[in-house]
């Protein structure tokens, strides 16, 4: 289990306990935090899940595969070093904690 | 009170309107009919990972069952709706309720082509792949060594061939045209997947036409095709095609065509009824299309809540799919319907490469297969308007990100 924190732009936050193996997309939604849709249910085709990790934690988040980095060409808010497509995090003890902030595309 | 806005049919369409209407505020409460007993849910990977029994149950839902009740969405599953009364605006239950509506949202989606009964459609053994349940029939069947024939070979039918192998089953595919994929895909793209398929061991059959599938005392022995040759099979999967649920519409008189009729915002020739989804159709570029699309479904559904929202919205969306077979990430963006020549991009790797559709000089879509660049800078080029040479989308040195932006 890790206990998930987004942040929004507005300075809003939403925190939530994921059970591992599940991937921080579906977490996302289940739990209503807002523009992040996961059209394609994790299959790396829409880019609608970006998310940014708070750099302390993003070496934990895990690699990212080519498919992945070339699909964060595509999403709505240009990508950043930190971006990741949060439908290839997946939850586990290690991310106990971890700090997501949400783009808002304008 | 104000009567609520209804929604007939809870799929993917309508997990996409209700998830905007909440996001937006919007105060108008919200019903949810649906004939199958779960909340919506994906069903790509029903004949992916669901199929292998790679993925639980809970895990197709869009959104947790729970969710809808935090946001005060009124739930009534297991429920079919079998009239509209649009004078009366309400809706009329197979039990016999009657439900008022403000708004009507009909996302009933398609159902899965069946084999007639007289071709042995109905024969014990026999199944299609649309809903859990389907897959939950089908399931405890693939089991490794038995045979499996598939009758249709398009995306669904591919997938089923490819989750087959996985497990261990001998596979034959039928497909009654002179390709498979012949409906939604160029020759090159054909090419592909046949030879992925045949390089696992499925044996494909083209221009091959099924007479009837044979059995014994109800149980499934065979399929007999139109040259005469016999097949054996324990199991048989069909998959030719799907056809829209328009008869609720149809019979109350709402305009239908390949589809329920819509226009740019998602509204019905009844202006207090929308439809979305795999049900609908609507112009663009001057031909009637109908998509059967998770991002048909979604962005339709969304288009919906904001237009009852008050945003002044059209749909324009740029379509896209995808499919998983083996190792094979196959991604799509555009319609190629009214392309007149293709270009084969080659990939970095021997199994992938891009399919770019023209009409004319007009770049329209890209089937990309394992070549991730071309589908993701390919959609930048398409949503630009750009339409790049053959010459330099066939270069494999072109770099696509350049020309994405316009370089
Ligand atoms: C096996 C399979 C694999 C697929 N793979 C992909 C893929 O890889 N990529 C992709 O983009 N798309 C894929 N699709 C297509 C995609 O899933 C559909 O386009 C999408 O689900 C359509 O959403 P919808 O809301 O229009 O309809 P659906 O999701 O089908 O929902 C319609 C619902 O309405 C209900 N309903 C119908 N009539 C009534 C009534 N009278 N009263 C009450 N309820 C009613 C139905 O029971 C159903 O639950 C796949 C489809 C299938 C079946
Ligand atoms: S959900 Fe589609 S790429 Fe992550």
């Amino acid at each position: 289990m890790a206990t998930i924190t987004w942040k929004m732009e507005d300075g809003s936050e939403i925190a939530a306990d994921v059970k591992n193996g599940l991937n921080l997309m579906e977490a996302a939604t289940a739990n209503n935090v807002p523009h992040i849709e996961g059209e394609c249910g994790g299959c790396l085709s829409c880019a609608t899940c970006h998310v940014f990790v708070d750099p302390q934690w993003f070496a934990k988040t895990g690699e990212i595969d080519d498919i992945e980095d070339t699909m964060l060409e595509m999403t709505d808010v240009e990508r950043e070093d930190n971006s990741r497509l949060s439908c290839q995090i997946i939850a586990s003890d290690e991310l106990d904690g971890l700090v997501l902030y949400v783009p808002e595309p304008e | 009170m104000t009567a609520p806005i209804v929604i007939v049919g809870a799929g993917q369409a309508a997990a996409s309107f209700i998830a905007r209407h909440v996001a937006l505020s919007n105060p108008r409460s919200v019903l949810l009919i649906g004939e199958e007993p779960h909340p919506p849910y994906q069903r790509p990977p029903l004949s992916k990972k669901y199929l292998l029994g790679e993925l639980e149950r809970e895990r197709l839902f869009i959104r947790p069952l729970e969710w809808y009740r935090e946001q005060n969405i009124g739930l009534r599953f297991d429920t079919r709706v079998d009239a509209i009364e649009p004078d009366q605006h309400r809706v009329l239950t197979a039990s016999g309720e009657s439900i008022a509506y403000d708004k009507l949202l009909l996302c009933t989606g398609s159902s899965a082509r069946r084999l007639p009964d007289a071709m042995g459609g109905s024969l014990d053994g026999v199944f299609t792949l649309r809903s859990i349940a389907d897959i939950d029939n089908v399931a405890s069947q693939f089991q490794a060594g038995r045979k499996l024939l598939i009758v249709g070979g398009g995306y669904i039918g591919l997938e089923a061939a490819a989750v087959a192998r996985k497990l261990g089953l001998e596979v034959t595919l039928l497909e009654m045209a002179e390709r498979i994929l012949q409906r939604v895909a160029a020759a090159a793209t054909s090419d592909y997947f046949r030879e992925l398929h045949q390089g696992h061991g499925v044996q494909i059959h083209e221009s091959a036409r099924l007479a009837r599938l044979f059995g014994e005392n109800g149980k499934l022995r065979g399929a007999e095709l139109e040259s005469g040759a016999i097949i054996d099979a324990d199991l048989v999967l069909v998959g030719i095609g799907a056809s829209p649920n328009i008869e609720l519409a149809q019979a109350a008189g709402l305009a239908c065509d390949i589809g329920i009729r819509v226009n740019d915002f998602c509204q019905t020739s009844d202006p207090d009824i929308y439809a979305a989804g795999d049900c609908s159709c609507f112009t663009r570029n001057g031909q009637t299309i109908r998509l059967e699309s998770v991002q048909n479904a979604a962005d339709q559904g969304d288009l919906v809540a904001r237009r009852l929202a008050g945003e002044d919205v059209r749909y324009t969306a740029l379509p896209w799919f995808w499919s998983d077979q083996y190792d094979c990430k196959l991604q799509i963006v555009g319609l190629n319907q009214g392309h007149n020549h293709t270009v084969i991009r080659p990939g970095a790797g021997a199994a992938s490469r891009s399919i770019w559709y023209y009409r004319d000089d007009e770049l329209l879509a890209i089937d990309a297969m394992n070549e991730p660049k071309s589908y993701a800078f390919g959609r930048k080029i398409i949503e630009a308007g750009i339409s790049p040479t053959p010459r330099l989308v066939a270069d494999p040195m072109t770099d696509l990100k350049a020309l994405a932006m316009g370089k």
